[in-house]
């Protein structure tokens, strides 16, 4: 837990990965022809993957006595978030009331 | 609070209440995770609705939309920094580059109020239609979250003046680093499924 | 805005006159009687700036109690209303305005309340503690829930109560069909109330995982913590949802803004969508705790560990996962399809199973002990029965195609009160017999006990039973009056004739507190007068404000029975005494629970600017609270020891 680093490579490591995958989502979404359903495909796996990252570089997810213990509840809650963005689109568009 | 000194753990987990308020924040992040998720669950499910009004493709400006990302990604970088300057006990540092964050916090904040602006002058408001309302609803709680950020920075270097660097402050700081880093990853959601979903 | 400012204050209505009298008197006396007492400091310094989870728990209970009555009295205005066709007691309106008021309060500000109170005395001492983790932020949420729920109850005398039911679907509940201001008293009122839950959530949840005595790993800690803990996860992931769709309601209302206004292109399903993906969740919110409750209470009044502990907790967290997916029953007959209905109602039967288990092992646990009818037994042994009508009418409920017979009518009103009341109240009921001395270091009377949970029971039973056959028979739900020829009249008469029963019952347990405090001196007790199993009994009654003065070390379930068998930890030494760290008061969270209610008060007038003061005065506290360094105070060892000196032996 006590890395006395000589320089923050995590966190450089972490920034530079960042800005890559950002200007690859920029680049997919505006400069190439796949499908919409493609695109969105690619830029999801590379934002939740941003986010997974930036949680254990920058936000030390994983560090301290309680590590597992955050990691489970944080997981749990990103698990109910997509059961809420999910479920709420699917049971919204369904049926009849949005036609 | 019983001050019980561990020098091998980091400053922020030598004292007890110090340890609890850490783990306390990582739950409120759970909740704020579902805050957001719900407003991302009605801009979903509102977002194509737009009652003849404007569309996301007929508003937003990606180039503008990019640079704020990349502030707030500095932003989130740079707080980074913040912890890294305090496991080194340089307190110095950490004024610096918290300074460096709120600024960069700050100008992400006037291009959002600048683009809210120009959508208003493009007939864009809150009232305009489903889909603007969720729009404005989810981008104004992330910013309202980031000024809310910005006067907490702010009163950390208050304090850090007066207090210096002991387990209570370094507690504080690492808390409000995990929040700003926390609207980070929101952001990067934001930037996919708003701004370039949008504009596809 | 539409605010008729000269209507304020709501008028020509005898009864609600008569309230608004009532309520002036009753402030005036009551600032009065303190007065003269002189009593003020005393209230300041020990209640009101407090960040002691005991005293904060008997707030919140009060807060409850005084609720209960009003939601009752809603109840029975009801239940008068409806006895016979045509009646003329309330208006349409006025029913309107009271099923809704009933729903809300009887829900947020008596259930909600009555457990985080019964909590936050019990769970840290259960668990070893000497607090909850963060007692200021604890002393917070007591004075927010009570801002939120102090400007509900306005309501009705100044402004007008909402009346758009307790789940204020759109578009009635939105401006164009609910002009007046009574909905956003809900918005407001609720959204405030709220946040002190999402406070409290978080409280136990590191109260519990940081704070348990040594020893005490989770699977050795009681089931009430248990229940706490995963009722609070629930908080972590419902509320947050409750927030936003509170806060996009209160848009819609005020700001025109179109989320579930149909012109613009909103949605009102979505509401409905958002409020049960809280609202189901939530009746798990307040189901949980009671379980732990019961869970308590069977184990020491039948003198035996509780019957399978390890899948009382696995259904316990089973039956969390499980409630987060079942929030499209509440509006199969919303036009989602079949397929949708056919997920959630299987995912919906899936729930009564490890509820089934927890059922079993209950009445396993009661199998071969020697059970004593305490009070507190008692009212676990109606809950038994009776909750379990209430789950099987559930399931009959759960199956979405029948569920378009029963949806909506009486039968389902029945359903809800039968899990509800047994589920919950009777818990609160057999908590309060139960760890009233605990608190107060006197029992509650029994005798009077017993006239409390017969009427109730008596009560219960004839109130809502007739419902299942009413709501069967046609009787739709929300419903202020019905024609004479309805073959249901009957049974809406003996409905009427329960809820007398229901107010006398709870009179007697009125009575029972008023009584019992009267002659508390005869009705003294020992530290553990009922020769109990868990840690909270292992303290002085009253408990002082440090709690433990050494916290146990345990190995086992039920520590303070093996305590008490093996003659161990029961006595104090001396050297193992040390000085208490305790937290300081604060007037801090009183004066944020002030600002909350006149903010929200100048939300619901739609006064903005002035709003957006209070706003900031929010914000000003919190950055008080920032800049307090303060560090709390000691408790020295010698206090320590002449308090203890009065229960028990210290070497």
């Amino acid at each position: 837990m006590t890395k006395k680093e000589r320089f923050p490579i995590v966190h450089i490591v972490g920034f530079l990965l960042s800005i890559a995958m950002t200007f690859l989502a920029l680049i997919i979404a505006l400069k190439t022809d796949f499908s919409k359903n493609t695109i969105m495909t690619f830029l999801g796996i590379l934002a939740f993957g941003q986010a997974g990252l930036q949680l254990f570089m920058f936000m030390h997810m994983n560090e301290g006595e309680e590590g597992k213990a955050k990691i489970v509840h944080t997981v749990y809650a990103i698990f109910m978030a997509i059961v809420i963005v999910v479920g709420s689109i699917y049971v919204m568009t369904a049926g009849h009331p949005i036609h | 609070m019983a001050n019980k000194t561990n020098p091998s753990l980091p400053l922020e987990y030598q004292s007890e209440q110090g340890k609890l308020n850490i783990l306390g924040f990582w739950v409120f992040i759970g909740a704020e995770i579902i805050l957001f998720a719900t407003l991302f669950a009605v801009y979903g499910v509102l977002g194509v609705r737009h009652a003849g009004g404007p569309t996301q493709a007929d508003i937003f400006v990606i180039k503008e939309v990019v640079i704020q990302t990349l502030l707030l990604l500095t932003s989130s970088f740079t707080a980074g920094i913040v912890m890294w300057e305090l496991r080194r006990n340089n307190q110095k540092g950490i004024n610096i580059w918290l300074v460096i964050t709120l600024l960069l916090g700050a100008g992400f904040l006037i291009m959002e109020i600048n683009e809210f602006q120009h959508y208003y002058e493009l007939g864009a408001t809150l009232q305009t239609s489903a889909a603007m309302s969720s729009l404005f609803t989810l981008l104004g709680t992330h910013g309202a979250h980031v000024t809310v950020g910005i006067g907490w920075g702010l009163l950390l270097i208050l304090q850090l003046s007066k207090h210096k660097l002991t387990p209570k402050t370094a507690s504080k700081l690492h808390i409000f680093t995990l929040y700003w880093h926390f609207l980070d990853v929101v952001w990067i959601f934001i930037f996919t499924y708003v701004y370039l979903a949008g504009v596809l | 805005m539409d605010i008729k400012w000269d209507k304020i204050l709501v008028t020509g209505e005898p009864m609600i006159l008569a309230s608004q009298i009532a309520i002036v008197l009753t402030l005036l006396g009551v600032i009065l009687g303190i007065t003269y007492l002189k009593k003020w400091k005393y209230l300041w310094t020990e209640w009101f700036t407090t960040v002691d989870h005991k005293r904060i728990g008997i707030m919140y209970i009060i807060l409850a109690v005084l609720m209960f009555f009003r939601g009752g009295v809603d109840g029975l205005m009801m239940r008068t209303q409806t006895a016979v066709a045509n009646n003329t007691f309330l208006d349409a309106q006025h029913y309107n305005e009271v099923f809704t008021t009933h729903g809300v309060i009887m829900i947020l500000f008596m259930a909600m309340p009555i457990l985080m109170g019964i909590i936050n005395i019990i769970l840290p001492l259960q668990i070893g503690a000497r607090d909850v983790a963060f007692p200021h932020l604890n002393a917070m949420s007591f004075w927010i829930t009570f801002a939120g729920a102090m400007l509900f109850n306005l309501s009705f005398v100044v402004g007008g109560s909402p009346d758009a039911g307790w789940t204020s679907y759109f578009p009635l509940a939105g401006k164009e069909f609910s002009p007046g201001i009574g909905n956003n008293y809900y918005m407001v009122g609720i959204q405030i109330a709220g946040i002190g839950t999402l406070m409290s959530g978080i409280n136990f949840i590191i109260t519990i995982f940081k704070m348990r005595t040594k020893g005490m790993s989770l699977f050795k800690m009681p089931m009430f913590p248990w229940t706490v803990l995963v009722m609070s996860l629930i908080i972590i992931i419902a509320f947050p949802i409750f927030t936003v769709a509170l806060l996009l309601g209160t848009l819609d209302r005020i700001y025109g803004t179109h989320f579930f206004t149909v012109a613009g292109g909103g949605l009102d399903m979505l509401w409905a969508n958002l409020f049960w993906l809280w609202g189901h969740p939530e009746v798990y919110i307040v189901i949980l705790p009671a379980f732990g409750i019961y869970s308590e209470i069977i184990p020491t009044f039948s003198k035996k560990t509780l019957f399978g502990y390890k899948s009382m907790v696995w259904a316990v967290v089973i039956i969390s996962c499980l409630s987060m997916l079942v929030w499209v029953h509440h509006f199969y007959t919303m036009g989602v399809g079949p397929v949708v209905n056919s997920i959630f109602s299987i995912t919906t039967m899936a729930i009564s199973v490890p509820t089934g288990i927890k059922m079993f092992n209950w009445l396993f646990t009661m199998r071969k002990g020697r059970i004593e009818f305490a009070p507190p037994m008692m009212w676990s042994l109606a809950f038994i029965p009776t909750f379990l009508i209430g789950g099987v009418t559930g399931v009959m409920l759960a199956m979405a195609a029948a569920d378009f017979q029963y949806h909506n009518t009486m039968f389902l009103v029945a359903h809800f009160h039968y899990t509800l009341i047994p589920g919950v109240v009777y818990a609160v009921f057999a908590a309060i017999y139960y760890w009233w001395p605990k608190v107060w270091g006197f029992k509650l009377n029994e005798r009077i006990a017993k006239w409390h949970f017969w009427l109730f029971n008596i009560g219960m039973n004839l109130t809502f039973f007739p419902m299942f056959f009413a709501g069967l028979d046609g009787a739709v739900r929300r419903s202020y009056t019905y024609s004479a020829d309805a073959s249901f009249a009957p049974w809406m008469f003996v409905s009427f004739i329960g809820a007398l029963f229901l107010a006398a019952g709870f009179a007697s347990f009125v009575w029972n507190l008023v009584w019992s405090i009267k002659n508390r001196k005869d009705l003294a007790v020992s530290h553990d007068p009922w020769n109990a199993r868990t840690l909270e009994w292992a303290t002085a009654s009253p408990v002082p404000a440090y709690n433990f003065a050494v916290q146990p070390e345990v190995d086992r379930l039920d520590p303070f029975w093996h305590m008490k068998k093996s003659k161990e930890g029961l006595t104090l030494k001396k050297e193992d005494i040390k000085p208490i760290h305790m937290p300081s008061n604060s007037g801090m969270p009183f004066v944020m629970g002030i600002i909350f209610m006149i903010t929200g008060f100048l939300f619901v007038f739609e006064l903005t600017i002035p709003a957006f003061i209070g706003v900031a005065g929010i914000f000003a506290c919190m950055i008080y609270r920032a800049l307090d360094y303060n560090d709390g105070y000691h408790i020295s060892t010698e206090e320590i020891i002449q308090t203890e000196r009065t229960w028990r032996e210290v070497k």
